[in-house]
């Protein structure tokens, strides 16, 4: 099935997106994505150690750029100023790689987005040339503002960043999906298989998950969960479910030629 | 990390990742990388809120008070 998910003009064949935080080390990160089959995989910037052991293993050894479409991400700023600079400095880590997750978080609670310098930080980015990937409230209005801007990519949360809660509020996914042009993709809230397929029978363009994967007892085990979970859903989704009755019952077999101890 | 700051007119200070070291006066930022061991890694460098081109490591002096930031990409979400 030709069915490629297509980011500011480049496709890929899987729809689920990895992070790579939280696992045990690099050989199980490289395990899971892996077994994600996923394509895409975000990363953090981060001040590096000074003074630090010289032969630490790096990720981009683990993970290599050359295998992997890198999706530098902005987690833990909180202003669009501070997501910007990181941003930009990614940029030059990378090479002038420009496809970039935008993120500016509103507290350290709930990791709940800050809309509005999410919006500004995206202005200033995509003028600059990036290519952005948002993460964002669930909220319509403000997705399209960021699609308008020209963000490549809508990625609001199904729940909270972490949480593993699941598809909390379809229905703003579903109103976010009929007037967004560009891939909505679920980032955040996630927790298990099912989540994944919910999001994908909706119609999103993709998942992107870390904790539903790292936090997992087996997370190679889950990955390979997610990657089907992510499948079936897509499927499900081209397929056209059907439509559901309500009230009534409709029989799978034939009713007509069924014995009867009824005279007739 | 200098060898030599008893004179003081010969030194600067800098803040890297928000601590503060003292270097030569004259230190180019590959010198900087060099001395800090950070040759041959895949780090990218923030002067005083610029970012600093790697084309420019070479050429770019460092001066008194400046404030830098050194990232390397980690595992993240």
């Amino acid at each position: 099935m030709n069915d490629k998910l297509i980011i500011a003009g480049k496709s890929y064949s899987s729809r689920l997106l990895v992070g790579t935080g939280k696992y045990k080390d690099f050989t199980e990160t490289r395990a899971a994505l892996d077994a994600s089959g996923t394509e895409i995989v975000t990363v953090a910037i981060r001040r590096t150690n000074l003074g630090q052991n010289a032969n630490e293993p790096n990720l981009l050894d683990a993970v290599p750029p050359s295998k992997f479409t890198y999706l530098p991400n902005t987690a833990g700023c909180y202003t669009a100023e501070d997501a910007v600079r990181t941003l930009r400095l990614a940029r030059e880590l990378l090479d002038g790689h420009s496809l970039v997750k935008l993120e500016v978080l509103g507290d350290p609670q709930s990791l709940y987005p800050n809309v509005i310098e999410t919006i500004a930080a995206a202005k200033t980015l995509v003028a600059e040339g990036f290519q952005v990937m948002v993460y964002t409230s669930d909220d319509p209005i403000i997705a399209k503002q960021l699609e308008d801007i020209g963000c490549v990519a809508i990625m609001p949360l199904a729940s909270l960043i972490g949480s593993g809660m699941g598809i909390l509020n379809p229905w703003n996914l579903q109103l976010i999906m009929n007037r967004v042009s560009v891939p909505v993709i679920v980032d955040a809230g996630v927790g298990t298989a099912s989540d994944a397929a919910i999001a994908m029978e909706l119609g999103c363009a993709g998942v992107l998950m870390n904790t539903a994967i790292a936090g997992a007892q087996n997370p190679v085990l889950m990955a390979s969960a997610m990657k089907k979970g992510v499948e079936a859903g897509r499927e499900a989704y081209l397929a056209g479910r059907m439509p559901k009755k309500l009230y009534s019952a409709s029989p799978s077999s034939p009713t007509t030629g069924i014995i009867s101890s009824a005279r007739n | 990390m200098n060898s030599n700051t008893s004179d003081l007119s010969k030194v600067i200070t800098l803040i890297i990742n928000g601590t503060s070291r003292q270097f030569s006066l004259n230190t180019t930022v590959a010198a900087l990388i060099d001395e800090m061991g950070f040759a041959g890694k895949r780090i990218a460098i923030e002067r005083n809120g610029d970012i600093v081109p790697r084309s420019t490591f070479a050429t770019q002096m460092l001066a008194e008070g400046d404030r830098l930031e050194i990232v390397v990409a980690v595992g993240g979400g």
